[in-house]
């Protein structure tokens, strides 16, 4: 075994260090060091997307982030997602839409979704759709996600134009 | 709406937010693999690498010596079951074959099969010390196919199979891989077959297919020093997983209990326990609690898959389109051991129709294969795959809308099903009608290389057993305790229905799914039933409530009983007195008894589901590649209760169909190893891949329920196999008859019909 390093990052705004093993994965770190276990694990080689974040930026897959990667880095996970009491629009889309049935991939894709809307805040079907499938989904048939992802990128469209937003 | 019609329900028929959604959008929602105990060890299973093999030797002296290892396991450490046969809740089990797939005792069956595990201070060091089990094999030749299998000179699995045969002639009393022979018969078939006009017939093949579900097995265990043991994991029935448990470790039935973590999707497949007794074997040789999660490989190796199957059907009609006879012959792989749904598959290969004369024979075969398991309406997929696909051969030979073919033969209500039952009222009729009538149905159709399929499922779904218990709060809330584990959102419909039945808001009713050792026996969360059964037992409990308020309320009022009542989400008197419940409820916490409602239901049967679908594809003949292009499916609910969640099991459950019918396999080689044991190349749909689904919910309800549901989640699945098959024959004039129709299957296909012209 190999001697543990000592990793600095940031994690949903907040400082955070961390001992790891250089095989350790960013999943197993989040789930079992962090203690962060909203994001999921479904098939720990990067084909589910069911533990998807956002590192520096940019969707990833953490099963397939070495912990040791991380260092110095952004990452944002779903408990992030919130804006303390009050749901992003995203996740308030997906429980109106009913987009969700077990819920196991639901931090994947509302990360994912997090990731497109940033990039590209008023996505076509065919974009969604795109953006959206390396994220697997074995409930709903995907219908209600990616009408919820529409809902959430129209209801951000919506608050940004509103004049009487602060 | 008309004037004066007022909608029959307050809650049911809306669309509250479900009640555990804000825990499952924003990660706090603990499922199995969530769970951390205080010095908790993590397990590895060691898993065979051969198809078909004797254990010649385990050796695990190298691994115990790592530091850090705390515990190992083998079969050894399982007790010996006997011949038991036990009855399990969904139906009985050859206690010695689930122990020893389990932990396999003197054989391994299929690749994947467990043999040994270990218990260690991380998941790395048990990963390590696995690799360090050293177990010898003595390979055997891997029998893969279904048909072999039957041969009488086939090599025999397991050497205590006999076949059982239900309304079949007995067979020879000797080792077999034919584990189960089902005859069912009804009418005259020769003389069915001779006033046929047109007799079509095929044969239908069909590779095994996971259920998917996005969330590994899982288990956490802690035997304790007083001998209890306590099992957090993700399942489908909790007393179910208890009740095995329990049977495989031979201790008694109350000293286990279950807790439910959420669960990440199960479709059938998380009923059987696999880790939960070799992990309660580890933590009792540790004395500390072990939690184990499966890979994803594991999960395709070594959990409950659907059975591919080998279909000969053979069905005629009269020129007019009225059925005269239909005849199957159906094998299923039941994997290594016996227990494939063949039964519900002859159940259901005619069910969608009033078949005068009739015969399904059905086998159940063991092949080195993980053993099967239900997946969503187990055994009606394949079988519809096969019924409605020469339906819609029949009906292009005598030139007749298969629509209204479908209209002219449906089952109905006094219809009899070749295997016996006579239908109550069910909605058959009304799916096909919705779909012929639908926008989808009546457009044109546009374009080269496209066409259009449709096809009907049927699925039975049960009653059985639920209890629920509802307290009323001092501010007129209600708080139910269930055993249901929630898997789409059944904590809200059945939370309804009890509001419903108050007159409060969905909203005011708190629903929690709880542990064994907290509610009464609740069977598993399968069968289309939640909605049905919880829902009925929840109905009563809010009866119940009523009643013990009406007693006090009589008390608080000074009159007879009889002078109060309960309605419109209060309890009125007779001389003009009104209290809103919340006002009772906080007199009665003040002054009075706590109210505890507690309802139960034991229905075994349900009116039956069907549903039929519209697809429209385009093919791409120089690739083989389908993709879908329109997809509409109407389905009888009964009564909706929460139209989202409807409309949800009905998209989900085709989309799953879509994956079977395109894509999905267990892709074997030769030994017996399957080799696409991952998402990237097993592919289920991703959301590229398939358009919106759209829905129509037919209403005729089931006299069964109070309000008059019925089950909605796995009839979906059933027609679109069959769907796309007509669609690609309306397509590109070539008939598939082999799932997966993947592109070098279609292509395959398109090029020898092209060559042959």
């Amino acid at each position: 075994m190999s001697l543990k390093q000592h990793i600095t990052t940031t994690i949903n705004g907040d400082p955070v260090e961390f001992l790891c093993e250089p095989r350790q994965t960013l999943l197993e770190v989040l789930r079992d060091t962090l203690e962060l276990t909203g994001t999921k694990e479904g098939c720990s080689n990067g084909n589910c997307g069911a533990c998807t974040v956002i590192l520096d930026g940019r969707p990833v897959v953490s099963c397939l982030v070495l912990a040791v990667e991380v260092e110095g880095a952004e990452i944002q996970t779903i408990e992030g997602v919130a804006r303390g009491a009050h749901l992003d629009e995203i996740q308030t889309a997906f429980l109106e839409g009913a987009a969700l049935q077990c819920g196991i991939c639901t931090p994947g894709f509302i990360m994912q979704t997090e990731a497109l809307l940033t990039e590209n805040p008023r996505p076509t079907e065919e974009d969604i759709r795109f953006y959206l499938a390396g994220n697997l989904c074995r409930c709903t048939g995907y219908d209600k996600i990616v009408r919820a992802v529409q809902s959430a990128a129209k209801m951000r469209n919506q608050s940004e134009t509103s004049p009487t937003e602060a | 709406m008309a004037i004066g019609d007022q909608p029959k329900y307050k809650v049911i028929g809306t669309r509250p937010i479900r009640h555990d959604g804000v825990d499952k959008v924003t990660g706090r929602a603990q499922y199995g693999a969530d769970v951390n105990l205080s010095g908790m060890l993590h397990g590895v299973i060691v898993r065979s690498p051969h198809a078909h093999a004797r254990i010649k030797q385990i050796d695990t002296s190298a691994a115990s010596q790592i530091k850090g290892v705390r515990a190992i396991a083998t079969a050894a450490d399982l007790p010996h079951q006997g011949d038991r046969i036990v009855e399990l809740g969904e139906g009985s089990a050859n206690m010695r074959h689930l122990s020893a797939n389990v932990l396999a005792r003197d054989k391994v069956l299929y690749r994947g099969h467990a043999v040994a595990a270990v218990a260690a201070d991380s998941i790395h060091l048990a990963e390590e010390a696995a690799k360090l089990i050293h177990v010898e094999y003595e390979p055997l030749p891997a029998l893969l196919d279904v048909r072999e299998a039957m041969q009488p000179d086939a090599i025999v699995l397991n050497d205590d199979i006999r076949t059982e045969s239900i309304g079949a002639e007995p067979a020879a009393d000797q080792p077999t891989n034919i584990a189960k022979h089902f005859l069912f018969e009804k009418g005259d078939l020769s003389q069915g077959f001779a006033a046929a006009d047109v007799i079509v017939e095929r044969d239908f093949d069909t590779t095994m297919v996971h259920q998917g579900y996005i969330e590994p097995h899982n288990a956490t265990v802690l035997w304790n020093a007083d001998d209890r043991i306590t099992i957090w994991m993700s399942t489908q029935g909790t007393f179910s997983a208890r009740h095995q448990t329990a049977e495989l470790l031979r201790v008694p039935l109350s000293s286990v209990k279950v807790v439910p973590m959420e669960i990440g999707g199960g479709f059938g497949g998380k009923i059987s326990v696999y880790l939960t007794p070799v992990a309660a074997v580890l933590s009792r040789k540790s004395g500390r609690p072990v939690k184990v999660v499966m890979s994803r490989a594991d999960v395709f190796e070594a959990t409950g898959p659907t059975p591919g199957s080998h279909i000969k059907l053979k069905i005629g009609a009269t020129r007019d389109g009225k059925l005269t006879a239909g005849e199957a012959w159906i094998a299923f792989e039941a994997g290594a051991y016996t227990g494939s749904p063949i039964g519900p598959a002859c159940m259901c290969i005619f069910a969608c129709y009033d078949l005068p004369n009739g015969r399904v024979e059905g086998f159940d075969v063991c092949v080195n294969k993980p053993r099967t398991n239900a997946y969503r309406a187990p055994g009606s997929t394949h079988a519809a795959f096969a019924t409605e696909t020469l339906v819609d051969e029949l009906c292009e030979k005598i030139e007749m809308d298969p629509a209204e073919f479908r209209l002219r033969n449906a089952a109905s209500e006094g219809t009899r099903r070749v295997d016996g039952p006579t239908y109550p009222r069910i909605g058959m009729i009304e799916t096909v009608e919705a779909i012929r009538d639908s926008d989808h149905y009546r457009s044109k159709r546009k374009g080269k290389f496209r066409g259009r399929g449709i096809a009907s499922g049927f699925w039975f779904n049960v009653g059985m057993k639920s209890s629920v218990s509802a307290t009323l709060n001092g501010d007129g809330t209600v708080s139910l305790i269930e055993g249901s584990t929630d898997i789409g959102g059944t904590r809200t419909s059945i939370a309804m229905q009890l509001a419903e039945t108050l007159g409060i808001a969905a909203e005011d009713v708190t629903p929690t799914v709880v542990d064994t050792d907290s509610i009464g026996y609740t069977d598993v969360t399968g069968g289309s039933r939640v909605t049905f059964s919880t829902g009925i037992a929840a109905i009563e409990a809010a009866k119940d409530i009523q009643r013990q308020l009406l007693e006090q309320v009589a008390q608080i009022w000074e009159t007879n009983i009889h002078n109060v009542r309960y309605e419109s989400g209060g309890v009125s008197g007779a001389d003009g007195q009104r209290m809103e419940l919340a006002e009772v409820a906080a007199q009665v916490s003040a002054t009075g008894c706590p109210i505890v409602g507690r309802g139960t239901s034991g229905k075994q049967t349900q009116g039956g589901a069907f549903g039929t679908h519209c697809v429209d594809v385009e093919v791409d003949p120089e690739l083989g590649k389908v993709q879908i292009l329109r997809y509409t499916a109407a389905q009888d609910a009964g009564t909706a209760i929460h139209p989202s969640y409807v409309e949800g099991q009905i998209q989900g459950g085709v989309v799953q169909g879509i994956g079977w019918a395109l894509n999905e396999e267990y892709y074997y080689d030769d030994q017996g190893t399957m080799r696409n044991p991952t998402y990237l190349d097993y592919r289920m749909p991703t959301c590229y891949d398939v358009p919106m689904i759209d829905t129509i919910i037919v209403e005729v309800p089931d006299p069964q329920h109070p309000y008059g549901v019925r089950g909605v989640g796995e009839v979906p699945i059933c027609p679109p196999p069959a769907a796309i098959a007509n669609a690609i024959y309306d397509a590109v004039g070539v008939r598939m008859t082999q799932l997966p129709m993947s592109p070098p299957r279609l292509y395959q296909q398109i090029s020898q019909r092209d060559s042959a012209e």
